[in-house]
């Protein structure tokens, strides 16, 4: 294998990582806060490409054609509206189902995963096949050998780290983030401590629903496609690898992600004659993990209350 | 033993008529408007009949006297397929929705019983589907022995997923089998020798001479070819309807239940719970791997894109629209989620949405599905006073 190739996988790899860890930190995040599983995830972040999509349009029509502006409106609407449907979720779905046993948060959040998938299907204009995602970014290359690095991967790639270092700072530098931790540590003291639990919970649920907006319309600058499906596919694997890396831990996350993304990788270099097989064999690393390490690679800290 | 008058059996056989005339009334229908005037009609009837208190008769009928109402509901199945008995388009949906009803038993062990949760059944149909077509292109294996065959090869291919499942907990070991589930469909898509997504077909399935894909008449009447696998189908969901009522009331699923309500205690008691939880696994998934060799058989075709994980998702629906743990209840859902959809090709389009709002709404405001699970009676006819 010569390393042009070789660099060309790594930069692929490492793209897909920052996306996985985006999701994946999501569903850290709310597991964190609540317990829960919201496995709409996935489809929240569709629903985020495809309203940044629309911000394009819109955009469009209007006449303002400066790229980076119409960068800056698409990822800030996404976000925005993302946050604000995630914490309406939290509110209206998740919150009621509390006490509810943990099966059933996840079947009615997967059903709601559903529910905005097959609208988007449905209801979008022709939202039943692929999207052109528009190219906004630089697609300057610099060639190294056989490898071109191109400047809106790196540009993404930046962003997506700079999301992360982001939500890293907020949950561990500022007052919010105290609260956050002090919530997800223990609800009853944290209420006593007079921190206002439900209002913590939808913050942090907008903020999880915002970075997956934030990894869909990445994930749609980069492959310059977007469908109804996308989300599915990625809330599972941004699933998978918040429970391979140990949920509620933000690292185990972000490790989670990269390492399925790695797997993927590996699974196409390592299995020239089959390359197609890349996914089968991710999956069944997952769950050979989950046969060695039930709780994921950093363990969850839990003991049973009788 | 007591004196007590014995449950009238009639307003369980009258309850059965009225659901079978009202069966036959919606196939019956030919336009939309005529099958939603159907639908309103046996709603309100619903809602009345509760209301006036006459559903309670018929419920206590089939608790009490359950071998009879047994019996009353197959004799009332057979009647409607008796209407149909030429029809290709009604038989072909009884016969899909027996096959989903088997498959609905298979989860309800699982997840009903044992708590074992199972986001791949439609991997698990699946399995039993290929393993079906394989062996009847390749082979000149009988065809009955197929659906066993699928079967335990559908357990077998879940036995990998055991350590997995017995290690893991609750969303844990929701990941093992949506993961599986994914799995399952990209592997069936990429692998040539399946068929990758253009799928593979089956030759008719003949048991003893006969061609399950001719008509046939007896004495006079002619016969749609479909009721060749509406009665296999019946006899599957039969012996898995048997088996699954008889787990429920033996010791075992006592077992099962108290594994599900609290792991814990129940091995304080002494259940040996990888021992229940594997054999509930198992017999759930090769349920569904001989309702899958059945399956394709009857279709007659099979492609990657009947099985997945929105598949999956719509049998756990069937299983908690129904009830969890109740049989019944899932033999009334698969029947709506099957049929309504082909029936009001209006929203063929909208099902997935339609079905998960569904569920939405029933685990909101009634969790414990459209017919709960009846408290387990120990002894027949017996009833707390």
């Amino acid at each position: 294998m010569d390393a042009g190739l070789l660099a060309q996988f790594v930069a692929n790899g490492l793209m897909l990582g920052m996306m996985y860890a985006l999701v994946a930190v999501g569903f850290t995040l709310f597991f964190g806060v609540l317990d829960v599983i919201k496995f709409s995830h996935g489809d929240v972040l569709t629903v985020g490409a495809f309203t940044g999509y629309s911000v394009y349009l819109g955009l469009k029509l209007l006449g303002a054609a400066n790229p980076w502006l119409q960068v800056a409106a698409v990822i800030l609407v996404a976000c925005a509206a993302m946050g604000l449907l995630g914490a309406l979720i939290a509110r209206y779905l998740v919150m009621p189902l509390k006490s509810a046993p943990p099966l059933n948060v996840l079947l009615v959040t997967l059903m709601l995963g559903t529910v905005l998938r097959e609208s988007v299907r449905l209801f979008y204009p022709d939202g039943a096949n692929p999207k052109r995602f528009p190219r906004l970014l630089p697609t300057d290359a610099v060639a190294l050998g056989d490898f071109n690095l191109r400047l809106d991967s790196v540009l993404l790639f930046l962003g997506g780290l700079a999301v992360i270092v982001a939500i890293h700072m907020l949950i561990n530098r500022s007052k919010l983030g105290l609260a956050i931790r002090a919530v997800a540590q223990d609800e009853e003291t944290a209420r006593t401590m007079g921190i206002n639990f439900s209002l913590v919970v939808l913050v942090t649920f907008a903020l999880g629903s915002a970075a997956a907006a934030f990894a869909g319309v990445m994930n749609g600058l980069y492959y310059n496609e977007i469908n109804f499906g996308m989300g599915l596919w990625l809330g599972v694997i941004g699933f998978s690898a918040a429970i391979v890396g140990g949920l509620g831990n933000i690292y185990g996350a972000i490790l989670g992600g990269f390492l399925f993304a790695a797997l993927q990788t590996v699974g196409a270099v390592a299995l020239p004659f089959a390359s197609a097989y890349k996914d089968v064999f991710a999956f069944a690393v997952v769950i050979a993990i989950m046969a060695w390490r039930p709780t994921g690679l950093i363990a969850e800290k839990s003991s049973e209350r009788v | 033993m007591s004196a007590a008058p014995r449950t009238p059996l009639w307003p369980g056989i009258a309850a059965a008529a009225l659901v079978t005339a009202f069966a036959v009334a919606f196939m019956w229908a030919e336009n939309e408007w005529e099958v939603i005037g159907v639908l309103a009609a046996a709603v309100v009837a619903t809602l009345v009949a509760r209301r006036t208190g006459w559903l309670a008769p018929a419920a206590r009928a089939f608790e009490m006297r359950e071998p009879a109402m047994n019996r009353v509901a197959l004799a009332a199945l057979l009647v409607f397929v008796g209407f149909f008995h030429d029809d290709h388009f009604p038989l072909l949906m009884v016969g899909t929705v027996l096959i989903y009803f088997t498959v609905c038993l298979g989860l309800t062990i699982q997840f009903g019983y044992a708590g074992v949760v199972n986001f791949a059944a439609a991997a698990f149909l699946g399995t039993g589907c290929y393993t079906a077509a394989v062996l009847a292109a390749h082979s000149a294996l009988p065809h009955l022995a197929l659906i066993a065959i699928g079967g335990a090869i559908a357990a077998l291919v879940g036995s990998i997923l055991i350590l997995p499942v017995l290690r893991t907990r609750g969303h844990y070991a929701a990941v093992v089998t949506i993961a599986f589930g994914l799995l399952f469909k990209t592997f069936l898509e990429v692998n040539d020798t399946l068929g990758g997504p253009q799928g593979l077909k089956l030759p008719s399935m003949t048991l003893l001479g006969m061609k399950f894909n001719d008509n046939f008449s007896v004495g006079g009447v002619e016969f749609s070819f479909y009721m060749h696998y509406v009665l296999a189908a019946l006899g599957l969901a039969v012996l898995a309807f048997a088996v699954t009522r008889r787990l429920e009331r033996s010791w075992i699923g006592v077992s099962l239940d108290a594994i599900r309500l609290d792991e814990t205690a129940s091995a304080c008691f002494g259940i040996h719970i990888a021992r229940w939880k594997i054999v509930a696994f198992t017999l759930g998934n090769f349920m569904a791997g001989a309702a899958g060799a059945l399956y394709a058989l009857m279709l007659g075709f099979i492609a990657p894109t009947s099985f997945t994980f929105g598949d999956s998702l719509v049998m756990v629906s069937i299983v908690l629209l129904g009830g969890i743990g109740n049989p019944w209840g899932a033999a009334l859902a698969a029947a709506i989620v099957v049929v309504l959809p082909e029936k009001l090709q209006l929203i063929q389009e909208y099902r997935f949405l339609l079905y998960a709002v569904m569920v939405i709404l029933v685990l909101l405001y009634r969790p414990e599905g459209l017919l709960p699970r009846p408290l387990r009676s120990y002894l027949p006819g017996w009833r707390p006073r």
